[in-house]
């Protein structure tokens, strides 16, 4: 499953770079990992996911005072409710448009199915992330050298399954919260408890993992320490593919098609904000954490 | 004890002597003829005689001698058992009531005008007839000290049923207490009982024997134009020393605008006290107008006259005459020229103000004055001296509007009532100006508002510990019911009521929930929330159940739009689930969620507003479903932290290496500036 998705065609490339400056060779330019429609569902994303944890967990952790002042700042429950509802939303079209586009990019590629889901740089678990798995724990513990990762490791594809299973669980019992009415027309009233304790600790799980296990994964590993800006900009340094992804490289270079993949990098401009934009989500994810672990080891009730 | 055993063991015998003594007296005079009182005594003498009536067994003995020696020992029985007439003996029982009045007919006429003949001709059990105070059989003259109504036992007499705690004193419409006891220390009762005269006034001398009427009514001896007539039987020169009031014979034409004698001297209460309705106002102020008057110990002994004219006692609402000065500073002397140098006491409200007198003496105020706490509020402390005004008066120090600033003079923070107090009630006064009652009365001026003696009541203030107090828990329904009426109804048919449930167990009552002294508006956020705990503080389970739902948590927060413990269950009309007529109950259970949930069906009724996955037993559902998930959090995070943990080392040390070769690269291309790199250099930074 590709997702470079929206890539230049090698033609719009060359002539973007001829337009530039023929003559002045960008010794600088960087691999593009993401496309801009995944960069922009992944900051949507953010900002969706984070409103639904912040708004949620005020109702979760209701007996901390922080609960209370938290509520309090985003204006009311009634208030946090309906953010926390057009965050959903916003969820929902996220993930749609994801389902949508990968649509869209099979048609314009022309792919059978069986190609498009199991092919080399496909999304979904293969024998090849099992044995990648057994190779990294030998490597942890120091008995083999590093794997040669592909595009998709196994922890990210076990993180982007994640969201699927985390949208199935949370999206429906939310539902059910949402319009109790209509669902008790066919569910027994204590359904809607039933629905209120998954919804709760599914959210629970996908907010700690993700601001624990995910940005250590990306974003705090020692290599990539403080941050990794990738699925902001789409760019990578091509060091860090050939670095990082071993087995991706190869194969570009083997085909290669790795010259159609390099693109020069975001404006600096462009750069900058996107940091600010992701040291604040990567703040308030870790505020969430703090508040997560005090409210569940010092303050439970 | 023997009487009944004995009576069957005699019985038979009895029988037969009467039936063989009429057997003779019928042989001996066959036309039908009266028996004479030997006759009678052939079986009355027998001193087991009884007989049955209803329960009671009742002695038919009558004695031969004392009989004889009586003041009706001449007449035969039958001048009174008149219906035994021309019959034959043994006579048939039930003998009719003796009828007095064919001999005594002005006392019978006297006593069935009187209350106790009213009352036998209402049918009143409890009424006396001429027996239950005469007796029967033995009766000898008044003069005769053996007499049941000789002047020594009168009071006893009267006692037997207007003794406090006698049916009669309870049960029956009398407004003195204690007659009795305060007879017999009255200068009267301590003359007859005491000295033993027996021409001191005993009840009958003043209430007359037969012609007992209440003092309302106009003919009584007791009424107000009889009563000096009645007193000046004895004191027949009462008038003439009676300086202020004589002329003559004011006192007996024109009694209605005169004070009458139990004005001053109360009746059963008649001290031996000089009270001096003879000592004029205008005498006592010829010194005590004087602003420089002073008394030994430098205290201003002026008197403005200004303000005893304008007080209540210058027009007493029971009288028309204004209360002089002498009637509370009594102990004064006229004959001495400073009148008032033979008064060594206080003034003493309770003279007039009985009443209140004993509630205050039962009070916490007056248990302290009776300690000789010097801290004791006495009435002045409340009331004032000679400017002493009516209640309902805004000028008043006890206008509603002002008893929280009166109370508060002790009983603020800090004051003397305040610093002695051990209880939880705090900053009473502040707390209480700013509560519902207190912006009711002080702000919005309604001077129906309760304020502080409305709930602790004037004169009867005590702890609430005291079972008799107001605010006692027991009372406290009742006394917030005076004004929230309609509340008290649905509190007393409520769960909560003492009237509904049996339990050993502190019920609830209106303090509880709303607090005593800080009442705030009920639809206030603050109000809203507490109400939570409180129900919380009995029903602790069920209330951190309700804090684990959507309802709890929102509230948690500190908002109020969701429902709260009575939004559902109710306020004051809580009932158990299981009752129909619960909000609560099946029928009702609906339209109770319907109330915010507009659209609801039974089926969303269903939810369970108290769920917590914390029962296994009770909601085992909820319960596996928590550990489930729980089960699958921790485990994720188990795995993928091991992860994170194994892979730390591995990825420090790239990062070492990575640096390190950063810095050869850095430290070549130095070295090596302008040489063309390797195709990958081209990239690689």
């Amino acid at each position: 499953m590709p997702t470079d998705l929206d890539l230049p065609t090698p033609e719009q490339r060359s002539a973007a770079i001829d337009l530039r400056s023929p003559e002045r060779k960008r010794p600088d330019r960087e691999f593009v990992r993401f496309s801009r429609l995944q960069r922009t569902l992944h900051a949507c994303m953010i900002v969706s996911f984070l409103s639904l944890a912040t708004t949620g967990l005020t109702l979760k952790f209701s007996y901390t005072g922080w609960a209370a002042i938290l509520s309090r700042f985003l204006g009311g429950f009634q208030v946090a409710g309906f953010i926390h509802r057009t965050a959903a939303l916003l969820m929902f079209g996220v993930f749609v448009t994801h389902l949508y586009s990968l649509v869209k990019l099979k048609k314009r590629e022309h792919r059978s199915w069986r190609d498009f889901l199991l092919g080399p740089d496909t999304m979904l678990p293969t024998p090849q992330d099992l044995r990648q798995f057994f190779a990294t724990m030998k490597w942890f513990i120091g008995m083999g050298p590093r794997p040669q990762y592909g595009r998709w490791t196994y922890w990210e594809k076990f993180d982007y399954f994640a969201v699927f299973w985390g949208i199935a669980v949370i999206g429906s019992t939310g539902l059910t919260l949402w319009f109790p009415i209509f669902f008790t027309r066919f569910l027994p009233g204590s359904f809607i408890n039933v629905a209120t304790v998954i919804h709760s600790d599914e959210a629970l799980l996908a907010t700690g993992f993700i601001f624990t296990v995910h940005f250590f994964n990306t974003h705090l590993r020692p290599e990539k320490f403080p941050m990794d800006t990738t699925i902001f900009t789409g760019h990578m340094p091509l060091a860090e593919l050939k670095r990082d992804k071993p087995m991706e490289y190869e194969a570009l270079v083997a085909s290669g098609q790795l010259e159609q993949h390099l693109e020069e990098p975001q404006p600096e401009i462009v750069v900058h904000t996107i940091r600010v934009f992701a040291w604040i989500a990567l703040s308030i994810g870790f505020s969430i954490v703090v508040w997560i672990i005090y409210a569940m080891l010092f303050a439970y009730k | 004890m023997l009487g009944p055993t004995r009576r069957k063991f005699f019985a038979p015998g009895t029988a037969l002597t009467l039936l063989l003594a009429a057997g003779t007296i019928r042989a001996a005079a066959s036309p039908a003829q009266s028996p004479s009182s030997d006759d009678c005594l052939a079986c009355h003498s027998d001193k087991t005689l009884t007989t049955k009536r209803g329960a009671r067994t009742v002695s038919l003995f009558v004695d031969g001698k004392k009989f004889s020696a009586s003041v009706h020992g001449s007449l035969g029985c039958t001048a009174c058992h008149a219906d035994l007439e021309g019959k034959d003996l043994p006579h048939s029982t039930p003998l009719a009531r003796i009828e007095c009045g064919t001999c005594h007919s002005e006392e019978q006429k006297q006593h069935s005008h009187s209350l106790h003949g009213r009352a036998i001709a209402r049918g009143d059990a409890l009424a006396p007839h001429c027996v239950d105070c005469h007796g029967n059989h033995d009766i000898v003259p008044v003069s005769n000290k053996e007499s049941a109504v000789a002047p020594l036992k009168v009071p006893f007499v009267c006692g037997r049923c207007h003794r406090e705690g006698t049916p009669v004193q309870t049960n029956r419409q009398i407004d003195q207490h204690n007659i009795l006891e305060n007879y017999s220390e009255s200068i009267h009762g301590e003359a007859l009982l005491k000295k033993g005269l027996v021409v001191a006034p005993n009840c009958a001398s003043c209430h007359t024997p037969h012609n007992i009427l209440p003092h309302t009514d106009p003919n009584s001896s007791i009424a107000r134009r009889n009563i000096a007539a009645t007193c000046t039987r004895c004191h027949a020169e009462i008038e003439s020393v009676h300086r202020a009031t004589i002329r003559g014979e004011l006192w007996e034409k024109e009694a209605h605008v005169l004070p009458a004698c139990v004005d001053c001297h109360q009746p059963h209460k008649i001290r031996n006290v000089f009270y001096s309705q003879g000592m004029a106002d205008a005498d006592c102020m010829r010194c005590h107008d004087n602003e420089q008057l002073k008394a030994a110990n430098g205290r201003s002994m002026f008197v403005r006259a200004a303000e005893v004219d304008g007080s209540i006692h210058a027009r007493p609402r029971t009288q028309t005459a204004p209360i002089a000065c002498s009637q509370c500073h009594s102990e004064v002397n006229v004959s001495r020229l400073r009148p008032c140098e033979t008064i060594t006491h206080p003034v003493d409200c309770s003279r007039c103000h009985e009443q209140i007198a004993q509630q205050y003496q039962r009070s916490k105020h007056g248990q302290l004055l009776a300690a000789n706490d010097p801290n004791a509020p006495t009435c002045k402390e409340c009331h004032g001296t000679h400017h002493i005004l009516d209640k309902r008066d805004p000028m008043s120090a006890t206008f509603s509007t002002k008893v929280p600033e009166l109370c508060g003079r002790c009983h603020r923070e800090g004051q003397k009532a305040a610093v002695r107090y051990v209880g939880t009630q705090h900053e009473i006064v502040q707390h209480y100006r700013e509560s519902i009652h207190g912006k009711g009365l002080l702000k919005s001026g309604l001077t129906v508002t309760a304020t502080c003696t409305n709930c602790h009541t004037a004169h009867m203030v005590l702890p609430r510990t005291d079972p008799q107090s107001s605010v006692n828990p027991k009372n406290v329904p009742a006394t917030c019911g005076t004004c929230h009426h309609g509340i008290e109804e649905q509190f007393e048919q409520s769960v909560h009521s003492r009237l509904v449930t049996t339990t050993n167990k502190d019920l609830p009552v209106c303090s509880d929930c709303h607090s005593a002294h800080t009442i705030r508006r009920t639809d206030e956020t603050g109000f809203m929330l507490d109400i939570m705990d409180k129900c919380g503080r009995c029903h602790e389970e069920i209330a951190k159940t309700y804090f684990d739902t959507y309802h709890g948590k929102v509230s948690r927060l500190g908002y109020t739009k969701t429902a709260k413990c009575y939004d559902c269950h109710g306020a004051h009309d809580i009932l158990r689930v299981a009752d129909p007529r619960s909000h609560l109950s099946r029928a009702n259970v609906v339209a109770t969620c319907q109330k915010c949930h507009a659209t609801a069906t039974r089926r969303f009724a269903g939810y369970l507003t108290h769920a917590t996955h914390h029962d296994p037993k009770k909601y085992p559902f909820l319960f596996w479903t928590f550990w489930g998930m729980t089960t699958l959090l921790v485990s994720t995070f188990v795995i993928s932290g091991m992860h994170t943990l194994l892979w730390l080392p591995r990825a420090l040390q790239m990062r070492h290496e990575l640096k390190a070769e950063e810095a050869r690269e850095e430290a070549a291309r130095l070295n090596g500036a302008g040489k063309p790199g390797g195709e990958e250099g081209q990239y690689a930074d």
